[in-house]
């Protein structure tokens, strides 16, 4: 298969840490193993393990044959050391994904040197990293934190994924070993779907400017999620299964996000009807952000239909030493109220003519950053509250139970009344 | 003195009405039921409350009523909690016997308990009940105290109720703004259970349904402890909104003609027959077939007993049902609903009636009362356990109440 059916854009792999390298081991059964990919570890052991032809092994001096040990400062100092392998497997790369599991010494301080290190030899570093389970303890999880921070200044754009967000997808039962390989497993889906929808050649083209207006400077809070359906039905499945999806807290990610980058690959079958559909339902869903999408077209989906999101929400703190320059938004800006914008956007480019001018300036630039988001968030919330469930073709009232969480039971609305459901005719 | 004879209250917040209970100890160390005060519910929906002041006026109401009928005033209840949220399930805790001669001291035991209680739930989630069941000793089962026997691995079966946090503080912040104190939270179907089972029954197996009008609760006792808890987003209310909606008639009519002619089987009698529906002037304004209704119904109910059934099936404890089905709640009233119970389950089925508590008769039978009645029952055996810990007598007693509870 064609690596990179846009001849223009080369992209690589890098995978960091345990989980990083764990990730490319598993993409290598994809298709995505035509990438050129890189495993980069301070643990020899582990490194030994992984069948992967390139690997790179981190600060040989430093660890003594051990791993980072959990210390993100020797993790840095490890990726300083090995700076020119690194170097060297980015040259001549457009797009390089940097794939690592935080919360550990290689993934807090070696990816974002390695981030770093991609980005002055000249690619764009797109990190994808998981944040640790809940009961892998407080230290890591304020390392990952720390470790997070760091990749946002090192690399273009970081799509996280907590795990503790998947536990929901989990039953009591689930093996740790299974809950470490789903995350995995979610992120390779990522790389996946990222990759797809910047390489496929589209009916709608998304490219990585479009990626990464939608991710820069919002990084905490990206998700992603991809589902995928077959079937009669499938435009309208993909979305019920996308919205499902733990990693989009059952859609309230998707209505809370101020930017979605949507991408859809299907076969030569996929009618604009199917299109069309899909991005109806997510418009309703997320009638508040500004939609990106792309559309795909692959013979490999034939019958299928692949949705890919990537949604990001403005955080309170902006990401510290990205500039955020006026405008960076418009979408959303456009949409607050007339008098709420000009309230800040008049004073501090062009005193106007008037004398009295509303004494905003006083403030800082970040608080007042802060203040508008928050100002810009709060009509964002309101609105998102009518949420409008998907309609059934056949519509059945649901009486008083209209307003209150519906009672699902395997799959079936209880809230319906049984004789409905079973089809039992009152003659 | 009023502290000589402490009274108990308990609040149950249902979906169609709320329900106060004071009794107060015997000096058998009993429950007597002596004030009862009741209040039509509006601001509950599915088991949770979603209009707060609503729900908070009624409570006033419910409470007010029952200590005029005790003569007494509520300081604290007990408080029943439901609600789609709520789970039940069964876990294992273990603790090696570190000691060189392999004797289980009470510090084991209760390290396997703490074992038990490390359960990986999510971060909204809180346990509401953790109920001891019984050790196993080197995998050896059913051993109910293990101190002074030996081994070398003590393990703890537990049964954990849990709910979800923010809305369990509902109801409690919607009682403490009444400036009420909340003892403890029940889970409404444990409630239910104490009132209507006795040891016998909880010894021989026994399923206790409470039908409410929000949600459907279920708690399996066998051998004297609980096997399985479980909550069922469906009640009454769904019976009325689909006999709304099939006879197409307003909610408020539906929920009369329920209580009027509503019955949980559907059999001949009623083939062909008419109801005719008048407005409240009298006038005849509408015609329902009585057999669509109970048709309707019927299939509701049914249904609701089939999927107790399917998930208990599946959790494997029909076989230890030998006392058989006991109904509580205001779906207890239903004519018919023990034969359909009975139908779907194959096993014998009872209404239940709060046997194991004196006092109002007019209370006791009536199987509405039964969670208000049980979280009195829960309070006293708190209470009585408070009260030998304070006299640091009876020590043996406390320690069978705390196996009981585990709290």
């Amino acid at each position: 298969m064609n690596t990179s059916a846009n001849p223009r854009l080369t992209v690589k792999l890098i995978g960091v840490g345990g989980a990083g390298g764990n990730i490319i081991q598993q993409l290598q059964a994809t298709d995505l193993a035509a990438l050129p990919s890189m495993i980069a570890d301070t643990n020899p052991r582990a490194l030994d393990q992984w069948t992967h032809p390139v690997k790179v092994l981190l600060g040989e001096g430093r660890t003594r044959g051990l791993g980072s040990g959990g210390d993100p400062e020797l993790g840095r100092q490890a990726a300083e050391d090995a700076c020119a392998a690194i170097a060297e497997f980015c040259k001549d790369a457009d797009l390089i994904f940097v794939v690592t599991g935080l919360g550990g010494g290689t993934g807090c301080g070696a990816a974002p040197v390695i981030a770093r290190i991609a980005r002055e030899a000249n690619c764009l570093a797109l990190c994808l990293a998981t944040l640790p389970f809940e009961f892998e303890g407080a230290r890591r999880r304020d390392q990952a934190r720390t470790g997070l921070r760091d990749l946002r200044l090192a690399s273009d754009a970081v799509i996280c994924l907590p795990n503790q967000r998947m536990t929901a997808i989990f039953d009591q039962n689930t093996p740790v070993v299974d809950a470490f390989k789903l995350a995995n497993n979610l992120l390779a889906q990522g790389v996946r779907g990222i990759w797809q929808m910047l390489t496929r050649p589209g009916l709608v083209n998304v490219d990585f400017a479009y990626l990464y207006s939608v991710v820069r400077g919002k990084n905490a809070e990206s998700a992603f999620a991809s589902a995928e359906a077959f079937g009669e039905l499938r435009a309208r499945d993909v979305v019920e299964k996308l919205i499902g999806s733990p990693l989009l807290e059952e859609g309230q990610l998707l209505t809370q996000s101020t930017d979605l980058l949507v991408s859809l690959v299907g076969g030569a079958d996929m009618t604009i009807a199917d299109v069309n559909k899909v991005m109806e339902q997510l418009q309703r869903r997320a009638e508040h952000s500004n939609i990106i999408m792309g559309a795909a077209i692959d013979e490999a989906f034939e019958g299928r239909l692949c949705l890919t999101v990537i949604a990001a929400r403005q955080v309170s703190e902006p990401a510290v030493g990205i500039p955020q320059p006026r405008g960076t938004r418009p979408a959303t800006a456009s949409k607050t109220d007339e008098f709420e914008t000009n309230f800040f956007e008049a004073p501090a480019p062009t005193r106007g003519s008037s004398r009295y001018v509303a004494p905003a300036p006083e403030t800082t630039p970040e608080a007042a950053a802060d203040f508008l988001q928050r100002q810009s968030g709060r009509p964002r919330k309101a609105g998102a509250k009518p949420k409008q469930q998907t309609l059934n073709l056949e519509i059945v009232s649901k009486g008083r139970f209209e307003k209150s969480e519906p009672t699902i039971h395997r799959g079936e609305d209880l809230d319906v009344p049984t004789y409905v459901r079973r089809g039992v005719a009152l003659n | 003195m009023f502290s000589s004879s402490p009274i108990i209250a308990g609040l149950d917040i249902g979906t169609s009405k709320i329900c106060a209970v004071i009794g107060e100890l015997t000096d058998q160390g009993g429950l007597n039921i002596i004030g009862l005060g009741q209040c039509r519910s509006r601001g509950v929906r599915k088991g949770e409350i979603v209009n707060p002041s609503a729900a908070a006026e009624d409570i006033r109401n419910a409470i007010v009523e029952a200590e005029q009928t005790a003569d007494a005033e509520v300081r604290s209840v007990y408080l029943g909690v439901t609600g789609a949220h709520m789970r039940g399930f069964n876990n294992r805790g273990f603790h090696p016997v570190p000691s060189d001669d392999r004797e289980i001291t009470e510090e084991d035991v209760q390290d396997a308990i703490r074992n038990a209680k490390a359960i990986n739930l999510s971060s909204e989630n809180r346990v509401v009940h953790l109920i001891r069941q019984h050790f196993l000793i080197d995998g050896q089962e059913g051993i109910s105290n293990p101190v002074g026997m030996f081994g070398a691995r003590v393990e703890v079966d537990v049964h954990v109720v849990h709910g979800n946090f923010n809305r369990l503080q509902n109801s409690i912040r919607a009682v403490r703004g009444l400036q009420l104190d909340v003892e403890d939270i029940v889970f409404s179907g444990l409630a239910s259970a104490l009132a209507l089972l006795t040891n016998q029954q909880k010894e021989m197996g026994s399923l206790v349904i409470d039908l409410g009008s929000g949600s459907t609760e279920y708690v399996v006792y066998a051998d004297g402890i609980i096997k399985h808890t479980g909550v069922l987003a469906v009640g009454g209310d769904h019976v009325s909104n689909d006999l709304a909606y099939g006879l197409k008639i307003p909610l408020g009519r539906a929920e009369q003609v329920k209580i009027d002619h509503g019955s949980a089987l559907c059999d001949e009698s009623c083939q062909g027959q008419t109801l005719k529906l008048s407005n409240e002037f009298g006038v005849a304004e509408k015609t329902v077939n009585l057999e669509h209704l109970r048709r309707i119904m019927s299939l509701r109910l049914e249904e609701i007993f089939e999927l107790i059934a399917q998930e208990l099936d599946t959790a494997g404890m029909l076989t230890y049902l030998r006392e058989g089905i006991f109904l509580c709640g205001g779906g207890a009233r239903i004519p018919g609903i023990e034969r359909l119970a009975a139908q779907v389950f194959g096993l014998p089925v009872a209404i239940g009636s709060a046997t194991c508590v004196s006092g109002l008769k007019s209370a006791l039978n009536q199987p509405e009362f039964a969670t208000a009645i049980g979280l009195a029952r829960y309070g006293s055996f708190q209470a009585r356990k408070r009260h030998s810990e304070k006299n640091s007598i009876g020590t043996h007693f406390k320690k069978t109440l705390s196996q009981m509870f585990g709290r």
